[in-house]
């Protein structure tokens, strides 16, 4: 395109400037610049870790209880070995303590059931959220994630109390 | 039988529209890519479906590790050396200036302040055989409620941000955020990784709204 073809140009028998192709092989320049594209694809983060917000009660104020209806009250224990313990309402003789796991079909179905029941009476359930030490940081994000993903809106982290502990103790043999 | 003579054909395609292509895509990747700084740490992060994505700039960052030490880091070189200046103050510890300019520059630590110094002295490439010991956080030395005190006083837009591993054991983590409640800090956000929320569990209308 921008060479000079000065061969017509000249007289009769003298010789011009040879032609030469100006095209090159680019092979090997396409190979290297897949090659680096490979390695920035592979070490690029895209991604950035995401968060979740937490917000804790202020321990400044003095009064951090709220006093909330026995009926409405979902009890969630984390317990050692990704086990999750429950029971609804208080702590009584009669209390049913039952032990699922953190799958689709476990604590997910319980918080449901729950919710559905006092849906008729126009009310949301209150899931107190209660780790044990032995438990691990893993099922605490998990517990909070099921409360996005079934959208409760009222929950809380709370620590063990002693008659938890004791119910624990009686009806699952589990010292804390 | 005759031979068949093929015709000895030149091929040479033009790359040209190739090689452009991915000229622009390495130089695409090339200034996306932002290389992940060294980690004094490995922490594998829990997963969630929250999308909140993590602010780029101010974060003050405590990772748990699995063995529940406790690693403190804070965004922006220029604000250590007034940190450490003022958790030296507290513990009466006096630094030289360049070990103010080392601790600049490391990410995070997870060193008591008595052996911090011995840390600083460290060579470089010899501080990845150094055994952090993380910063004890228990009531009777509580070093990360000084650390996080004195970071917001020099600067108070740090948001706080808590990163656990999987395997840490929640008593750490009580211990961190009882730390953090003390002061009256009472938002945080946990570091996760992404997860896909559970097919049959959309998203209800208010929960988008809030978003």
């Amino acid at each position: 395109m921008a060479e000079i073809d000065s061969s017509s140009s000249g007289k009769g028998g003298k010789k011009g400037p040879k032609k030469v192709s100006t095209k090159i092989d680019m092979t090997p320049m396409v190979d290297l610049a897949f090659l680096l594209i490979t390695f920035f694809m592979l070490t690029t983060t895209m991604s950035k870790p995401k968060t979740m917000e937490v917000n804790m009660p202020d321990k400044t104020k003095e009064k951090t209880t709220m006093d909330v209806k026995a009926s409405e009250c979902l009890t969630i224990i984390l317990g050692e070995g990704n086990k999750v313990h429950y029971y609804e309402g208080v702590v009584e003789a009669s209390t049913a303590l039952e032990t699922t796991d953190f799958s689709d079909e476990g604590i997910r179905k319980v918080i449901l059931k729950k919710a559905q029941s006092l849906k008729s009476l126009n009310k949301v359930p209150i899931i107190i959220i209660k780790p044990m030490d032995k438990s691990n940081y893993k099922n605490v994000v998990d517990i909070l994630d099921e409360m996005h993903i079934t959208s409760m809106k009222k929950y809380a982290i709370v620590e063990l109390f002693e008659q938890d502990k004791q119910l624990l103790k009686e009806r699952l043999n589990i010292l804390i | 039988m005759p031979k068949v003579k093929i015709a000895r054909k030149n091929i040479s395609l033009d790359m040209t529209a190739m090689c452009d292509m991915a000229f622009l895509l390495l130089t695409f990747f090339m200034l996306a890519t932002k290389f992940k700084p060294d980690e004094v740490v490995t922490v594998d992060t829990p997963s969630s479906i929250s999308e909140i994505p993590i602010p780029d700039s101010d974060i003050l960052l405590i990772q748990v590790d699995k063995d529940g030490r406790v690693f403190f880091g804070v965004d922006g070189q220029h604000n250590r050396p007034a940190m450490l200046d003022r958790v030296a103050t507290v513990y009466n510890v006096q630094f030289t200036e360049k070990e103010k300019y080392e601790f600049s520059i490391i990410e995070s630590f997870g060193m008591p302040l008595s052996s911090l110094k011995q840390y600083l002295n460290t060579p470089v490439e010899a501080r990845s055989k150094f055994k952090q010991p993380g910063i004890p956080c228990d009531s009777l030395q509580n070093e990360l409620k000084e650390w996080v005190m004195n970071a917001r006083r020099v600067n108070n837009k740090f948001k706080i941000a808590i990163k656990g591993d999987e395997g840490a054991d929640y008593a750490t983590m009580k211990k961190v955020i009882e730390t953090l409640q003390d002061q009256n800090i009472n938002r945080f956000n946990l570091v996760t990784s992404i997860e896909n929320r559970p097919a049959d569990m959309p998203a209800k209308k208010d929960d988008e709204a809030a978003q």
